[in-house]
C-alpha cells in the first residue's frame, strides 16, 4: 500500500526535526549549544529594582565645582572669602576686585553654570537644564557603575539594564548563599566614594565638643573613624580630591601582610595631590571613603606621582570588593530598594519539580483521553502535541528566552489547550462522516469547516498574551511567553501537521472502512 | 467513544432564562463580595514584605511571633502556614529601601533559636513599585478586552462583539468573587490568570459563534433560537471535550504544582467552568436579546457577494483586455 507524501507532511517533518534539533540542548543539558535560561524563581537567584536619588546628584556636582574654584583660586593666589555651597549653588567673595576676570573666565568654563557677580560677592548655580541631566547621568551613571562592578564580581552573566525612566534593573541568577547574596547586594550598594580631606588642625583639639551646625560655622565637618566611632575628626568640608580623579585600585598588603588598597590618581589630581601636599607638610591628610575616615597620616614631605593607599581591617575579601567598587568609579547618587526578589535555590527546585509533575500528569490524562475518545485521530492529535512541546523548548532555546515559573504554567495550559483544535477538527469530520460523505471529503471540509473557528479562536488569545507580555513584568513576561509560542506552534503542529497525516493515510482509511478504529465512532 | 449524537437538537434558549437568574444572582453576589469584603492585594500590587520560611520540622509558629517580637520591625506581622506544616510565611505591610541590610538576614537573626530553618524566598515590593503594578495590570486586562471587542466586531458583527464581552465581565467577575470569597492574595499570578480566562472563555464563545454564524449563513431558517440551539448542539462536543482536557492540566496544577503556583491554578480552575458555561449561556442568548437580525443579514451578506461578484466581473474584464 502506498502511501502519499504531501508537502504538509513534509513541513510537519521539517518542524519536528527543528524541534528535536534545538530542544536537545536543553533537555540533556549539554556543554555546547543554546541552553532555555532559567528564570530566577526556578534557579534561585535576586532581583532587584533600584532608584537613584538624583537630587544628591547635583549636590555632588556642586561640591566638585566648589573644591575646583578653591583649588584654582589657590594656585592663582587669588584670595577668596566665605566660600559656601548648598544644593542651591556656590557663593564666595572675592577680597581683590581686579582677579574678578580671572575668575570668571575659569567659571565661564564650568557647563550650564549661571553667574551672577554682585560686587565682590559672586555666586554660582546650575540651570534647571544642568540639573535634569546631571541627574540623567546619575541614573546612566549608576547603571554603569553597577555593571561594572557585577562584571568583576564573578557571577555568571548578571543583568543589569534600565527600567522605565529611573529604575535600574538587576538580576543575579546563581546567587547560592546568604553570603553571597550580602556580598553582592554590599557591592552594588556600595557609593565607594573617596575624598582626600585635610585635617583642621587648628581647631580639632575641640571637635568632641562642637556640634555639626559649630563646624559647619568655620566650613569645616565632623566625621567619625571607620573602625571606632568614637573617635572624631574635624576636616575641611571642601575636600582636596575627590573619586573622579582615581585611575586605579588594586589590593596589596602591607608589612604585618594585612591587606591594604593601593589606589593612583590621574595627572589633575596628582598635580592638585603635590600642590596640597607641598603646602601641608607637618599637617595630616584624612583619608575618607564613604564619609568615614580610614587614616589620617601625617604629611612628611610633598608627594608627587599621585598614589597613596586606604588601609583598614578587612579580610582579603573585602579589600577585593572595595577595590572593584573603587576602581568602577562613584555612585554620583546613593541608590535604594525599591523591589528586591530573593529566591533560594532549593525553592527553585521544588517549584521545578512541582511544575514538572504538573506537566506530566496533565500530558498523560489529556494523552490517554484522546486515544480513548478518538482512536487513531487521538493518536494523530497526540503527535502533534508532542511536537508542539519539542517545538515551544526548541524556539526558546534559539532565541534565549527565559523560562519562570508561570511561564511553565504556560506550556502545561498549551498541552490542554493545543489539543482543541484537534478536538475541534475530529469533531467536524465526525459530524461529516455521519452525514454519509467519502473519506477524502470529510478530511477536507472538516479542516476547512474548522478553519475559521481555530484561528479566531487562536487570534483572540494570542491578543490576551500580547498585552499580558507588553504589560506583564518578570516572571508574568514568562507566561505570556510560552503560551505565544504554543499557540503559534499548534498552529503548524495540531493543524497542518495532522492534515498532513490525514492525507498521508487517506487511502488507507478509506480501504480499511473502519471508522472505529481511524475516529471512534460506529462503523458505517 | 461519543458522548454526544446530533441526533436531536437540545432547546438552549428554551432554558436561557434560568441561566439568567443564576448568572445574575453569581455576578451579583460576586460584586457585592468584592464591595464589602474586598479584593485581598497581595506584595505584588499592595506593596510589602514576604518572607517564605521553610523547617526542618512543624513550624513553631507561636515561638516566631515571640520571637519576632523583639524587633521593631516586624511590627504588624503576620505569620500564616504555607502549604505544608513545615513552610510558614511571615507578611508585612512594610518595606525598607536600604540595599545593604536585608531583611532576610535581620528575620535570620531574630529567629535564630528556634530550630533549624531555611529563608527560601524574600519579596519586598516598594509602594511606588505596587502602584504601578496595579495600574498596570488593571491597564492589561482594559487593553486586553478593547483589543478583543475590536477583532471580533472585526471578524463578526458588533453584537456578537458586545455579546462575548459581556460574557467575559460575567465570567472574570465570577472569579474574582472566588478568590474574595476564599481569601487569596491578588498577586501578579492571578493576573496572568485572569487575561488567560479571558482568552480561553473567548476562546469557547467564538467557537460556539462561528457555528452560529455558520447556521445564519447556510441555513434558511429564519428563527434565530433554532439556529442558536443547533450551533450549539455541534459544538457540545468540542466545548466539553475542550474543556475536560484544559480542566485535567488545571487539576493536576491546582493538585500537584506547588503552593506558589496554588493561586493562579484555583483562578483559572473557576474560570473555564465559568467560562465554558458562559459561552453557552450568556454570550449565546445575548444574541438573541440584542434583536440579532438574521434577515437584515441575510441581506448584507447578498450584498456584500453581490459587490465581490461585481468586482471579480471587473478583474476578469480588465484582465481579458476589455475595459
Amino acid at each position: 500500500m502506498r502511501m502519499k507524501l504531501n508537502y504538509r507532511i513534509v513541513v510537519f517533518l521539517l518542524a519536528i526535526i527543528f524541534g528535536l534539533f534545538f530542544s536537545i540542548p536543553s533537555l540533556l543539558q549539554t556543554e555546547n549549544g543554546k541552553k532555555v535560561t532559567l528564570g530566577l524563581d526556578l534557579q534561585g537567584g535576586l532581583h532587584m529594582l533600584l532608584g537613584v536619588k538624583t537630587e544628591e546628584a547635583t549636590l555632588s556636582r556642586i561640591k566638585s565645582i566648589t573644591s575646583s574654584i578653591k583649588h584654582f583660586s589657590q594656585r592663582k593666589d587669588i584670595l577668596v572669602d566665605n566660600l559656601i555651597f548648598d544644593e542651591s549653588g556656590v557663593s564666595f567673595n572675592l577680597l581683590d576686585s581686579d582677579d574678578t576676570k580671572h575668575i570668571k573666565e575659569f567659571l565661564d568654563k564650568i557647563e550650564g553654570a549661571a553667574i551672577v557677580i554682585n560686587g565682590e560677592n559672586i555666586s554660582l548655580s546650575l540651570s534647571q537644564e544642568e540639573i535634569e541631566k546631571t541627574k540623567k547621568q546619575a541614573i546612566d551613571q549608576a547603571i554603569e557603575t553597577i555593571r561594572n562592578r557585577l562584571d568583576q564580581f564573578g557571577l555568571a552573566e548578571p543583568v543589569v539594564a534600565r527600567q522605565g525612566e529611573e529604575k535600574i534593573l538587576v538580576q543575579l541568577a546563581g546567587i547560592k548563599t546568604q553570603e553571597e547574596e550580602q556580598r553582592a547586594r554590599e557591592l552594588i550598594s556600595r557609593a565607594a566614594k573617596l575624598e582626600l580631606m585635610a585635617v583642621d588642625e587648628d581647631r580639632i583639639a575641640r571637635v568632641h565638643g562642637m556640634s555639626h551646625a559649630d563646624a559647619a560655622s568655620y566650613g569645616d565637618v565632623i566625621l567619625e573613624d571607620a573602625k571606632n566611632s568614637q573617635i572624631k575628626y574635624l576636616v575641611r568640608e571642601i575636600p582636596i580630591i575627590d573619586g573622579g580623579m582615581l585611575t586605579n585600585a588594586s589590593v596589596g598588603f602591607d608589612q604585618n601582610n594585612r591587606p591594604i588598597i593601593n589606589f593612583s590618581l590621574n595627572a589633575e589630581g596628582a598635580e592638585i595631590f603635590g600642590d596640597f601636599t607641598g603646602r601641608s607638610v607637618g599637617k595630616r591628610l584624612a583619608i575618607v571613603l564613604d564619609g568615614k575616615v580610614y587614616s589620617a597620616p601625617n604629611i612628611n614631605e610633598r608627594i608627587g606621582g599621585g598614589s597613596g593607599q586606604i588601609s583598614g581591617d578587612y579580610t582579603v575579601m573585602e579589600a577585593k570588593d572595595l577595590a572593584i567598587a573603587l576602581r568602577s568609579g562613584a555612585l554620583l547618587a546613593p541608590i535604594y530598594l525599591m523591589e528586591k526578589r530573593s529566591v533560594g535555590p532549593s525553592l527553585g527546585a521544588e517549584s521545578i519539580q512541582a511544575s514538572m509533575i504538573a506537566l506530566i500528569g496533565g500530558f498523560i490524562l489529556v494523552i490517554f483521553f484522546m486515544v480513548t475518545y478518538y482512536r487513531a485521530a487521538g493518536v494523530i492529535a497526540n503527535i502533534a502535541l508532542i511536537a508542539n512541546l519539542f517545538i515551544i523548548l526548541a524556539v526558546m532555546s534559539l532565541f534565549g528566552a527565559t523560562l519562570t515559573l508561570p511561564g511553565m504554567a504556560g506550556i502545561v495550559l498549551t498541552v490542554g489547550m493545543a489539543v482543541d483544535a484537534n478536538v475541534i477538527i475530529s469533531e467536524r469530520i465526525r459530524e461529516l462522516i455521519h452525514q454519509g460523505v467519502s473519506i477524502h471529503k470529510a478530511i477536507e471540509d472538516g479542516y476547512s469547516n474548522a478553519m475559521s473557528a481555530i484561528l479566531d479562536a487562536n487570534i483572540t488569545t494570542l491578543i490576551a498574551a500580547v498585552v499580558l507580555y507588553v504589560y506583564g513584568t518578570g516572571a508574568i513576561k514568562g507566561f505570556a511567553i510560552t503560551i505565544s509560542i504554543g499557540i503559534l506552534a499548534s498552529m503548524l503542529t495540531a493543524i497542518l501537521g495532522t492534515h498532513g497525516i490525514y492525507q498521508m493515510l487517506e487511502t488507507k482509511i478509506q480501504k480499511s472502512k473502519n471508522n472505529r478504529f481511524w475516529f471512534g465512532i460506529k462503523g458505517k | 467513544m461519543e458522548f454526544f449524537k446530533y441526533t436531536r437538537t437540545f432547546s438552549f434558549m428554551g432554558k436561557s432564562k434560568f441561566a439568567l437568574v443564576l448568572s445574575v444572582v453569581l455576578v451579583l453576589s460576586s460584586l457585592a463580595l468584592l464591595a464589602i469584603k474586598g479584593l485581598n492585594y497581595g506584595v505584588d500590587f499592595a506593596g510589602g514584605t514576604i518572607i517564605q520560611v521553610k523547617y526542618d520540622k512543624t513550624a513553631p509558629i507561636d515561638e516566631m511571633r515571640e520571637k519576632l517580637k523583639s524587633n521593631s520591625i516586624f511590627n504588624g506581622a503576620s505569620i500564616t502556614e504555607f502549604g505544608s506544616p513545615d513552610e510558614v510565611v511571615i507578611r508585612m505591610k512594610t518595606t525598607s529601601g536600604d540595599v545593604t541590610v536585608d531583611i532576610g538576614d535581620v528575620t535570620r537573626e531574630a529567629l535564630k533559636e528556634t530550630g533549624n530553618y531555611e529563608i527560601r524566598r524574600v519579596d519586598i515590593v516598594g509602594p511606588k513599585v505596587g502602584n504601578e503594578l496595579r495600574e498596570k495590570g488593571i491597564m492589561s486586562l482594559l487593553l486586553a478586552i478593547m483589543g478583543i471587542l475590536i477583532y471580533v466586531a472585526f471578524r463578526f458583527e458588533w453584537r456578537f462583539a458586545v455579546a462575548s464581552i459581556v460574557a467575559l465581565v460575567h465570567d472574570v467577575s465570577i472569579a474574582l468573587g472566588a478568590i474574595t470569597l476564599v481569601g487569596l492574595d491578588v498577586n501578579l499570578d492571578v493576573l496572568a490568570a485572569l487575561l488567560t480566562i479571558l482568552g480561553y472563555s473567548l476562546n469557547d464563545t467564538i467557537i460556539v459563534f462561528d457555528r452560529i454564524r455558520e447556521g445564519v449563513t447556510e441555513s434558511k431558517n429564519l428563527e434565530l433560537d433554532e439556529t442558536i440551539d443547533e450551533s450549539i448542539t455541534k459544538t457540545l462536543a468540542r466545548t466539553t471535550l475542550t474543556s475536560l482536557t484544559t480542566l485535567f492540566v488545571v487539576f493536576t496544577l491546582f493538585m500537584f504544582g506547588g503552593e506558589i503556583i496554588h493561586s493562579f491554578a484555583f483562578t483559572l480552575l473557576v474560570g473555564i467552568v465559568v467560562g465554558t458555561y458562559s459561552s453557552i449561556f450568556v454570550a449565546s442568548p445575548i444574541l438573541l436579546w440584542f434583536g440579532f437580525d438574521v434577515k437584515n443579514y441575510h441581506a448584507k451578506l447578498a450584498a456584500k457577494a453581490k459587490r465581490e461578484a461585481e468586482k471579480a466581473k471587473m478583474r476578469a474584464q480588465y484582465e481579458s483586455g476589455v475595459v
